[in-house]
């Protein structure tokens, strides 16, 4: 962090404490953060604060609002419908993740190569879909998927097969899958691009010049020299994944028997609050939520550390 | 937490910084028709479903039932489509755009505002409990944005803020993430030196960020605008709880609930190409706007922007 340095500051009188010079350039750095501040108390710790006190209450429907401790908590992870649907993220996490981040990884090692012709024009049609909102790509799967005028069921009845049924109980999870590595892997493909285009080429020159193939040197330097990057698109996709929303309460209109309420934990937050107009309780999930995200993201970490920590404490 | 906040920032502190890629590619030896191939066959997967779109938003409820989905119908009905989208329900899609253009292009602005303040203020003076603040700031990049629309919804309500544009603006002008980007933008990009000599020219603290820092921020705060920008464009969780009056809908909600009401069915099939088409013109914009803007972001997204 660069700072200037302020003569005026060091040369005052030590006794007198801060020279009105540096006292004005205080109170103008104060002035500067202000607005942010305001806002950023306003619209983000006052409503966090908020949302832990409704969480701590339960309203019945004789005697009002009552402080309940953390009785709500004790039924969120009691509350088979959330576990469920922490469950379901989860999976989806496991599996969706690596996928996505996989692909990723490939595109942007293979263009980093410069062996591809039109590497300039692959990387824009990669990243298009992030310019999409996430309602209208998944509208658009779910028109896709669907058995009417999906093409890929057009395939399948054209050569006289049973076309897969894509919004089926079993196959949703799958179908929300694809969207959301459709929508992020250019994303996360320019993140790493840009990390892989910032290592100093000394770095693997010489590795080529004795002969170690791209492949090689993908992986025991490139790799390495990018996980920075690579553990920031994973907590990235920690936090998108336990938040989804968009795709199960859309494709709810054109799959209702595949998708319940409760399909992941913030669409059951969302459900509580607006239709069974329970605050207190979805308040809680909310909470707890955020909690499994903060959990979920530091063991992400710790795994991703492992290493230098057992170096660390070797060494002592 | 802390720690784990300070990883991040740090992760990411370690990707902004990155030089920018060189236009012409001195890694570039050989050429691989294979992986040429290869990669031309992905990207495929990232263009079909939007070729479909177009292809989809070209025809006739009756062509799209009847022909296949990926090439042309027996009619072309794309200014047809054009002209439903904007005359359904009164030409109620229009008003969905310039409620979208207006939030999002309202919100970006000044949370670019908010975080180049910030920013700079962070960048480049000693206060004291800056260093507290700041790592308040990151901090926050944490927090599930979800988990506080519903709790900025109740508070909302007391004051009568629901229902109207501000619902949508205010929560959008935090940006914790463009305020740490515009923090290492600010420190790299403007020469203490700079600063120094402005000073004993005697021009006052604000006069130096109005005219020497602004300036020499320009890139850091078009990738901020940008990605801002796309957040709030593309977001359905606050608008879809904030708003009930059709009338302020941006296009998301807007769309989604001619969706809901196409696949309800009820003898509004007529609807189904019209959801299509509005579908594909949403989704003009903001591509346009990535292509035409692509040397800020090709080096900007490195920074990223928290999912919406």
């Amino acid at each position: 962090m660069g700072t200037v340095p302020s003569t005026v500051a060091r040369r005052g009188r030590r006794s007198t404490g801060l020279s009105t010079m540096k006292k004005r350039q205080n109170a103008a750095a104060y002035l500067f953060i202000l607005p942010f501040f305001v806002v950023f108390i306003s619209m983000l710790l006052v409503p966090l604060w908020y949302s832990a006190y409704l969480s701590l209450f339960q309203s019945q429907l004789i005697g009002g609002e009552t402080f309940a401790g953390l009785a709500n908590y004790v039924r969120a992870f009691t509350d088979l419908a959330f576990v469920a649907g922490l469950g379901r993220m989860l999976v989806f996490f496991v599996i969706q993740v690596p996928i996505m981040l996989g692909f990723a990884l490939f595109l942007a090692l293979a263009l980093d190569s410069g062996r591809a012709r039109g590497a300039k024009s692959l990387r824009l049609l990669y990243f298009v879909p992030y310019a999409v909102p996430g309602v209208v790509a998944t509208l658009m799967w779910g028109y896709l998927y669907g058995p009417d005028f999906g093409p890929v069921a057009q395939l399948f009845r054209a050569v006289g097969l049973q076309a897969p049924d894509f919004l089926g109980e079993g196959s949703i999870l799958g179908s929300m899958m694809n969207i959301v590595t459709w929508e992020y892997v250019g994303y996360n493909m320019v993140i790493l691009y840009a990390a892989l285009r910032a290592i100093p080429p000394e770095l693997y020159e010489a590795a080529e010049i004795d002969g170690a193939g791209p492949t090689r040197i993908a992986w025991s330097i490139k790799l390495p020299a990018i996980r920075p990057a690579l553990l920031l698109t994973v907590i990235f996709s920690v936090i998108g994944t336990f938040q989804l929303f968009n795709e199960p309460s859309l494709l709810d209109a054109i799959a209702p028997s595949a998708i319940d309420d409760s399909y992941t934990p913030n669409y059951y937050a969302y459900n509580l609050a607006f239709v069974n107009q329970d605050v207190n309780y979805a308040a809680a999930i909310a909470f707890a939520l955020g909690l499994v995200i903060a959990v979920v993201s530091y063991i992400v970490q710790l795994t991703t550390q492992r290493r230098e920590r057992t170096n660390r404490e070797g060494s002592r | 937490m802390t720690s784990t906040q300070i990883d991040v920032a740090a992760t990411a502190e370690a990707v902004v910084s990155a030089p920018p890629a060189s236009p012409q590619s001195p890694r570039g030896r050989r050429r691989g028709p294979l992986l040429t191939v290869m990669l031309w066959i992905c990207s495929l997967y990232f263009v079909l479903p939007l070729f479909w779109l177009f292809i989809a938003s070209t025809k006739d409820n009756e062509d799209l039932f009847s022909t296949f989905g990926l090439w042309f119908g027996n009619r072309f009905a794309l200014w047809e489509n054009l002209r439903s989208v904007f005359t359904v329900q009164d030409g109620i899609y229009a008003q969905w755009a310039l409620n979208t253009v207006i939030y999002a292009v309202v919100s970006a602005t000044g949370a670019t505002l908010l975080a180049a303040m910030a920013g700079y203020a962070f960048a480049k003076y000693e206060f004291p409990g800056s260093r507290a603040l700041f790592s308040i700031t990151l901090g926050a990049i944490m927090i599930p944005l979800t988990a506080l629309a519903l709790p900025t919804y109740l508070l909302f309500s007391k004051v009568g803020l629901t229902n109207t544009p501000w619902a949508i603006v205010i929560p959008s002008l935090v940006s914790p993430f463009g305020v740490f980007l515009m923090r290492v933008y600010a420190a790299d990009a403007i020469p203490d030196s700079l600063i120094e000599a402005a000073r004993v020219d005697g021009a006052g603290e604000f006069r130096i960020f109005g005219q020497v820092a602004l300036r020499l921020l320009g890139p850091g705060l078009v990738t901020v605008f940008l990605f801002s920008l796309v957040a709030t464009w593309n977001n359905y969780f606050l608008p879809l709880i904030m708003l009930n009056s059709s009338s302020l809908y941006p296009l998301t909600v807007g769309l989604a609930q001619q969706q809901a009401a196409s696949a309800a069915g009820g003898g509004s099939q007529a609807l189904f190409s019209t959801v299509i088409t509005g579908s594909f013109v949403s989704v003009i914009p903001l591509v346009v706007a990535f292509l035409f803007l692509q040397r800020y972001w090709q080096s900007g997204l490195a920074t990223g922007g928290v999912k919406a």
